[in-house]
C-alpha cells in the first residue's frame, strides 16, 4: 500500500454564446449633465463582474475614465431586452452591444465640442482622461464636463447612442447536422498532477496547471478570479459532486452542505493560471466567453492523472474513494 | 495569472487605455461590507409566504386532493390547485419555438418526479405555510417509475411524459440529432485499431450561496413588480406572461447582484406562481427555495452517458470518430434538448477528423429535470474525449500531448457540422502547456501554428 503520484492532461475548446445564436442583447448609452455616462442594460451580474466590464467597455469606446461611467442594469422597466447571461454569452453579446451604443455616443460629444472649439469633429480626439483635444494642438481643448453641459443647457442635443448585437439563428440541416453552432471558441489546456492513496482511495490534487485562451482578457484580475473558481469548480466535478451518488438509483442524495460533498479550502490544488489573447474577430475588443470553458478540462485531466497513478481507469463521474478501490481491487483479481 | 504577450502578438493592438487594466470592480466594496443589496433583502409590509406541497412519489397518479384542513389552518390565506393556474402546461423554450408544452406547473392529475410541486400554501408566516403543507391531503395510485436511460429507451418502459408519447425528445430530425460527415464506417475499416469506450456522470448541483427565489409586490395598478435573482429578466418575464395569460407590459421584473448563477437560474420556476399568489390576494408574496430544495428540487446539471468508438493509425491520426450521447432530462425538457442539441454541434472535439458520426439524445427519466448548468452539452463531452485521448495514445504508444498536438485543428480545417475552423489556438496553448509543465514533446510540436501556411 503506498501513495502514488500521476500526471494527466486534457485539451479543450467552448463555443461563446447560445448554441446557433439567435440571442439578441441591447444597450443605450447617455451622458447625464455631470459629465458621467449611464450603461443601461436589462442583463444580470451573476456575481461574476458583468456591470464592471461594461463600464470599461464604455469608457474605452467613449474615451473617458471608467470611473465615469454608471451601469444601470436588470430592469425590465428602464432596461432594453437582453436574452440573459448564460451560455459564456454575457461579455461578448452585451460587449458588443454597448461598444455600438457608446460610438455613437461618441460622435454626438464629438459633435458637440467641435461646435465649442469652433473645428471639424474629425479633427477631435479624446485623451482618455475627460478631454476632448484637437489633433496636432492639444492646447485647444474641452473637458467632456463642458460639452455635456453645452448639449443639454444651450445646444439642445442629447448625447446618447443605441446598440444592438445578434447572432442570427442558425438552423441544423437535419441529415448531416450542417450548423453554425458558434461565431468563435476560447481553449484551453490543463495539466494536473495528483497522489492516489491505493488504500483508501483518496485523492489529492497536488497542481493544476491551466492555459487559457480567452480572446483578450477585458480586466486581467477579474479574468483571474472567474479562471480560478472554474478550476476550482472543475476539480470538485471530478472528484466530489452528485446530487444522486448511485445515479441512476435516487437514493442517498444530499440536502445540505453537510452531506453533499465539495472541496474544502484545503482541499484545493496549488493553481496557476496563464492566459492567451487570440482576439476574436467579432468580439468585444476582441474577448470570447471563457465563463463555463474554464471548469471543464481539469475533470479529464484528473481523470487521466488516477490512471497515471494507479493504472486503473474510473469512467464514471465523480472518481470517489469507492469507485477507485473497487477498480483497484478488480485490477488485481484479473 | 500571468498573460503570456508573445502568442498571437502579430494579430493583436495592445494600444488599449480602459481596457485590459485591472481596475478594481466598483461592487466589491459593496459585498465585502455586506452592504450590496439582494433580492431578499426587498421587505414589504404583509408579506405572504409561499411553500410547495410535492410528491412523495416518482411517478404516480393523483386520484384526489384535499386541502379543506390545509385552508383552516391559522395563518392561511390562499392554497393553490393547478385548476388556478391559467395556462399551467408550459415549457420554457417554446419562447425559441422549441416545444411541446410539456410541464405542468402544479400537477395535474399525475406526479412524473419525486419533489414535483402539486400544491401551493400561502400563509402569514413561513411556519404556518410549512405547517399547512403537511396537512394537504393527497391520494396517489403509485406508478412504475423508470430512472435508467437505457431502460428508458426501451420498448415497453414507463412512458415518463405523455406529452412527448415517448421517452425521447423528437427532434425535426428524428429520435436525435445528427451530424454525418464522410465515410465513418470506411475509416474504422481503414484504421490500425478501433477503440469504443463508454463514460457516464452523474447529476450535479449548482451549489450557489443565494438559494433561487423572489419577491413580488402588486403596485396597485394591476401591475406586479418581480424581484428576483433570475439569470435572464425578459427571458423570465415572456415565460410568466405565458403561464398566467397576463400581458407583459403588466410585469416589472427586477433583478440586482446574484449570488451565484451557475446556469441553476433560468428555469423560470418560483416567479409565475408567486406573481399568481400576489395578484389572488392583493398582498406581497416571498417564494424563496430551502437549501434542501436548491440541493434535490431545482434543476441539476443533467447526468449523461456518451459512448465513442474511434479509428486510429498507428502514427497517431484519427480517422474515424462515432459519438452516441444520452442526456437524462429527468421528466421534463427545460433546457435538456438544448444540451444534447449543444453536444451534437460540439463534438468530436477541438480535432480534425475526416469521417465522424454523431448521435445526440434527450431521455426521459422519472427524476428531478435536469436543465442549464455551466458548459452543460459540452462539459461532460469533454470529460469523455479527454480520457479516450488519452487511452488512445497509450493504445498506439504515444505521448498523450504529442498525439494531440497531429490531430489538434488548425484555422481552414473543415469541421464535422461543416464550418471551417477560425481562430484556432489549441496548438499554442498545448505548447504552453509543455513549457509551464514541463513535459517536452519533440521540437516539429513546438514549431507548429494554428495559423494557415502562406495565408
Amino acid at each position: 500500500m503506498a501513495i502514488r503520484r500521476g500526471r494527466g492532461v486534457a485539451a479543450i475548446n467552448y463555443p461563446t454564446g447560445m448554441n446557433l445564436g439567435g440571442d439578441p442583447t441591447q444597450a443605450l448609452v447617455h451622458s447625464t449633465p455631470t459629465g458621467n455616462f449611464m450603461v443601461t442594460l436589462s442583463s444580470v451580474d451573476l456575481g461574476q463582474g458583468m456591470k464592471q466590464i461594461m463600464a470599461q467597455i464604455c469608457a474605452e469606446t467613449i474615451g473617458v475614465p471608467t470611473d465615469r461611467v454608471v451601469v444601470d442594469t436588470a430592469d425590465t422597466d428602464t432596461g432594453p431586452h437582453c436574452m440573459g447571461t448564460f451560455a459564456s454569452r454575457g461579455t461578448h453579446r452585451a460587449g458588443n452591444a454597448v461598444i455600438q451604443a457608446a460610438k455613437e455616443a461618441r460622435q454626438v460629444m464629438l459633435e458637440v465640442a467641435a461646435e465649442e472649439l469652433e473645428v471639424n469633429a474629425s479633427d477631435l480626439e479624446t485623451d482618455g482622461q475627460g478631454n476632448i483635444l484637437v489633433k496636432g494642438a492639444p492646447q485647444k481643448s474641452i473637458s467632456i464636463f463642458d460639452v455635456a453641459l453645452s448639449a443639454h443647457f444651450k445646444r439642445g442635443r442629447s448625447i446618447s447612442g443605441r446598440g444592438m448585437f445578434l447572432i442570427p439563428r442558425s438552423y441544423p440541416e437535419k441529415e448531416t447536422g450542417a450548423m453554425k453552432p458558434s461565431t468563435c471558441y476560447a481553449h484551453a489546456c490543463t495539466v494536473a498532477e495528483v497522489e492516489v492513496d491505493d488504500e483508501t482511495g483518496e485523492v489529492t490534487v497536488l497542481t493544476v496547471k491551466n492555459i487559457f485562451e480567452i480572446g483578450r482578457a477585458l480586466n486581467p484580475k477579474m479574468v483571474e478570479q472567474q479562471l480560478v473558481g472554474g478550476s476550482w469548480m472543475g476539480i470538485s466535478h471530478a472528484l466530489y459532486e452528485t446530487t444522486e451518488p448511485y445515479y441512476p438509483n435516487r437514493d442517498h442524495g444530499g440536502t445540505d452542505f453537510n452531506q453533499y460533498l465539495m472541496p474544502g479550502p484545503g482541499d484545493l490544488a496549488q493553481t496557476e493560471i496563464i492566459v492567451l489573447e487570440r482576439p476574436s474577430a467579432d468580439g468585444p475588443y476582441g474577448a470570447k466567453g471563457p465563463g463555463e470553458m474554464c471548469a471543464n478540462p481539469q475533470i479529464p485531466a484528473v481523470a487521466n492523472a488516477v490512471f497515471d497513478a494507479v493504472g486503473v481507469r474510473i469512467d464514471t463521474l465523480p472518481i470517489t474513494p469507492e469507485r477507485i478501490l473497487r477498480a483497484l481491487k478488480a485490477h488485481a483479481a484479473n | 495569472m500571468e498573460l503570456r504577450k508573445s502568442y498571437f502578438a502579430d494579430v493583436r493592438k495592445d494600444d488599449l487605455h480602459e481596457i485590459g487594466q485591472p481596475r478594481p470592480r466598483s461592487d466589491s466594496p459593496g459585498h465585502v461590507t455586506g452592504k450590496t443589496a439582494f433580492f431578499a433583502d426587498r421587505n414589504f409590509p404583509g408579506t405572504l409566504h409561499l411553500k410547495m406541497v410535492r410528491s412523495p412519489h416518482h411517478h404516480a397518479r393523483i386520484r384526489s386532493i384535499d386541502t379543506s384542513e390545509a385552508e383552516r389552518h391559522p395563518g392561511v390565506v390562499k392554497v393553490l390547485t393547478a385548476k388556478d393556474v391559467p395556462h399551467n402546461v408550459y415549457t420554457i423554450l417554446i419562447l425559441i419555438q422549441i416545444g411541446p408544452e410539456d410541464e405542468t406547473v402544479l400537477a395535474d392529475g399525475k406526479v412524473r418526479w419525486k419533489g414535483e410541486p402539486v400544491v401551493a400554501v400561502l400563509a402569514e408566516t413561513e411556519r404556518a405555510a410549512q405547517e399547512a403543507a403537511a396537512k394537504v391531503k393527497i391520494d396517489y395510485e403509485v406508478l412504475p417509475a423508470v430512472f435508467d436511460m437505457e431502460e428508458a429507451l426501451k420498448p415497453g418502459a414507463p412512458l415518463v411524459n405523455e406529452y412527448h408519447g415517448q421517452n425521447y425528445y423528437l427532434y425535426d430530425s428524428g429520435e436525435c440529432r445528427k451530424v454525418r460527415f464522410g465515410d465513418v464506417e470506411a475509416g474504422f475499416a481503414s484504421a490500425d485499431h478501433v477503440l469504443e469506450q463508454s463514460y457516464q456522470s452523474s447529476p450535479i448541483e449548482h451549489a450557489p450561496t443565494e438559494t433561487t427565489g423572489c419577491v413580488v409586490a402588486p403596485e396597485g395598478n394591476d401591475r406586479f413588480t418581480c424581484y428576483t435573482n433570475t439569470q435572464a429578466m425578459f427571458f423570465t418575464l415572456d415565460n410568466a406572461s405565458i403561464i398566467l395569460q397576463m400581458p407583459g407590459n403588466k410585469l416589472h421584473f427586477v433583478g440586482g447582484t446574484v449570488g451565484g448563477g451557475f446556469g441553476g437560474k433560468v428555469d423560470v420556476i418560483v416567479e409565475p406562481i408567486a406573481i399568481l399568489g400576489a395578484k389572488l390576494t392583493g398582498r406581497p408574496v416571498s417564494f424563496i427555495y430551502s437549501r434542501e430544495e436548491e440541493m434535490q428540487i431545482s434543476s441539476p446539471r443533467a447526468a449523461e452517458k456518451v459512448v465513442i468508438k474511434d479509428g486510429v493509425m498507428k502514427d497517431g491520426r484519427i480517422v474515424a470518430r462515432k459519438v452516441t450521447g444520452y442526456t437524462d432530462a429527468g421528466a421534463y425538457s427545460r433546457h435538456s434538448p438544448y444540451g444534447a442539441q449543444k453536444g451534437a454541434g460540439h463534438y468530436p472535439g477541438p480535432y480534425t477528423i475526416p469521417n465522424v458520426w454523431i448521435d445526440t439524445y434527450c431521455v426521459y427519466t422519472n427524476r428531478t429535470p435536469s436543465s442549464a448548468m455551466r458548459g452543460f452539452g459540452v462539459t461532460i463531452g469533454d470529460f469523455a474525449l479527454e480520457v479516450q485521448m488519452d487511452k488512445l495514445a497509450r493504445l498506439i504508444g504515444m505521448d498523450p500531448l504529442e498525439f494531440r498536438f497531429i490531430n489538434a485543428y488548425r484555422d481552414g480545417d473543415m469541421k464535422a457540422h461543416r464550418q471551417p475552423t477560425e481562430g484556432a489556438a489549441l496548438i499554442e496553448c498545448m505548447q504552453e502547456a509543455s513549457r509551464a509543465a514541463n513535459w517536452p514533446v519533440a521540437e516539429k510540436f513546438m514549431a507548429m501554428s494554428s495559423y494557415v501556411k502562406g495565408a
